[in-house]
């Protein structure tokens, strides 16, 4: 099965023609086929993703917001953040930062995200991550994630992608988000931009404006995994690997202790179209 | 890969036009049940995902509801076309190209396109 998902992956990668505008340009747009698309809705409340265009959706949502789910993982992040020594790794000792993540760092000539920091970070700081088991994605490691996009709650996404490298890399990760993969065909514009509120059975698609800022979030299904408060947190790139593998295209894991490069474009890109809108981490989801 | 599709379906007209009285339980009747079948599979069509259509449980709402086929596809060759690849009529459709990218098989798009007409 694996196998022939890959194969497939590979013939069906289309590449698409998108334009090479600015990104502030690219936002504006996007904002407004939104503006065009959901009229009633608040520019601020696109960060509660599908609770913003959805009333009887929002009721389930508010309701398990009254006991947020999130709370005992958060707290077990903050723990782990103080026994891992994460905060001296950090600009501000780790705290409110997440806002500014995904940054292009010149003197890697690479983008950096804020996971990807923190597991340089468990390193440097000398921690075995394999005995820990701190992997990418989930558990404890995204609770320490979870935990440090708590403490940057209702500061503004501010992405920056200056000229040269970094816009190339935004634009790598641009393409990846209009191409067309896996046998099933769609693109993430697809069912985030153009199919935007509509339903696929009975799952409602969430508008790309906003999916950033609750990241890394506390789902129930991935809760229902397992017995710890740890099983709810993902990180953003394991649900990109989720909507990969909804469409059966390949899903780009990390190799070797570091996130694959598409993804972290795709990371750049994809926040820099939340910018203006407020952390709002973890937020839950089903 | 259209010919059985067709025969059958000759066939089955045949055998309803010699025995007006007999309940027609022809091959035809088997492979719109059969194409019903694939068409909700999760799995396999899984057309329900976008569209509504006469019997459909929970549909989305992502296309147009498949009603009155038969009239808009006089042409059943046509229909199984846009089924096989609905990428040539429309290249940045989020119909899933089911021949094309080997979602099913050409038997399995027969038996679809069957019971589709029937709609
Ligand atoms: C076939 C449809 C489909 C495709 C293609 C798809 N997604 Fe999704 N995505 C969904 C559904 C369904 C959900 C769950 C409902 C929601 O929040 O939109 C979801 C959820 C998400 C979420 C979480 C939103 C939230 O509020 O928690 C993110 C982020 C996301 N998708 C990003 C992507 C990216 C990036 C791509 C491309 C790599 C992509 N999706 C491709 C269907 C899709
Ligand atoms: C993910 C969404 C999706 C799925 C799944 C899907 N379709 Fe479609 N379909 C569409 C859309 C959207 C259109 C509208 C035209 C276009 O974009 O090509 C369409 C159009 C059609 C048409 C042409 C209708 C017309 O009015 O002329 C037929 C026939 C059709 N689909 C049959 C099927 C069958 C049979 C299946 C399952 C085997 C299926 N579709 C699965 C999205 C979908």
């Amino acid at each position: 099965m694996k196998k022939l998902i890959i194969a497939i992956a590979a013939l069906a990668i289309a590449a698409p023609t998108v334009s090479q505008a600015s990104p502030q340009s690219d936002l504006n747009k996007m904002k407004r086929h939104f503006a065009k698309k959901f009229p009633g809705v608040k520019y601020q409340d696109y960060a509660n993703g599908i609770y913003a265009i959805s009333k009887s959706r929002r009721i389930e949502w508010e309701s398990m917001e009254e006991f947020p789910p999130y709370e005992p993982g958060v707290e077990i992040g903050k723990s782990l953040f103080k026994k891992y020594k994460v905060g001296k790794c950090f600009k501000n000792g780790g705290i409110g930062i997440k806002q500014n993540y995904p940054y292009y760092d010149g003197k890697s000539g690479k983008v950096r995200t804020l996971e990807g920091d923190l597991m340089a970070c468990l390193k440097r700081n000398g921690i075995n991550t394999k005995n820990e088991k701190l992997q990418f994605g989930k558990g404890k490691f995204a609770a320490i994630a979870a935990y440090m996009a708590f403490t940057s709650r209702d500061k503004t996404t501010k992405v920056k992608v200056p000229k040269g490298k970094a816009r190339r890399i935004y634009n790598k990760g641009k393409n990846f988000f209009y191409a067309k993969r896996g046998q099933l065909n769609f693109s993430c514009a697809d069912c985030h931009v153009y199919n935007a509120g509509v339903t696929l059975r009975t799952n409602l698609l969430s508008p790309v404006l906003g999916q950033t800022t609750h990241f890394p979030v506390y789902r129930k299904k991935w809760e229902a995994t397992g017995t710890s408060p740890l099983h709810g947190f993902g990180t953003i790139q394991r649900r990109y690997s989720g909507c990969n593998k909804m469409v059966r295209a390949k899903p780009l894991k990390p190799k070797g202790g570091k996130q694959n490069q598409s993804y972290v474009a795709l990371e750049y890109f994809h926040t820099y179209m939340s910018n203006g809108l407020k952390i709002n981490a973890p937020g839950v989801r089903q | 890969m259209q010919k059985p599709a067709k025969l059958i379906f000759a066939a089955s007209a045949i055998a309803v036009l010699l025995s007006a009285t007999l309940v027609p339980v022809s091959a035809s009747a088997a492979s719109v049940e059969e194409g019903k079948k694939i068409a909700q599979d999760r799995k396999k069509g899984n057309c329900t995902a976008c569209h509504a259509y006469e019997g459909a449980n929970m549909p989305g709402n992502a296309a147009p509801p498949l009603v009155a086929m038969k009239a808009r596809y006089p042409d059943k060759a046509k229909l199984r076309a846009h089924i096989f690849d609905p990428t040539k009529a429309n290249p940045n459709t989020i119909m899933p190209p089911y021949g094309k990218h080997g979602i099913l098989s050409d038997k399995e798009i027969d038996a679809i396109t069957e019971w589709v007409h029937t709609l």
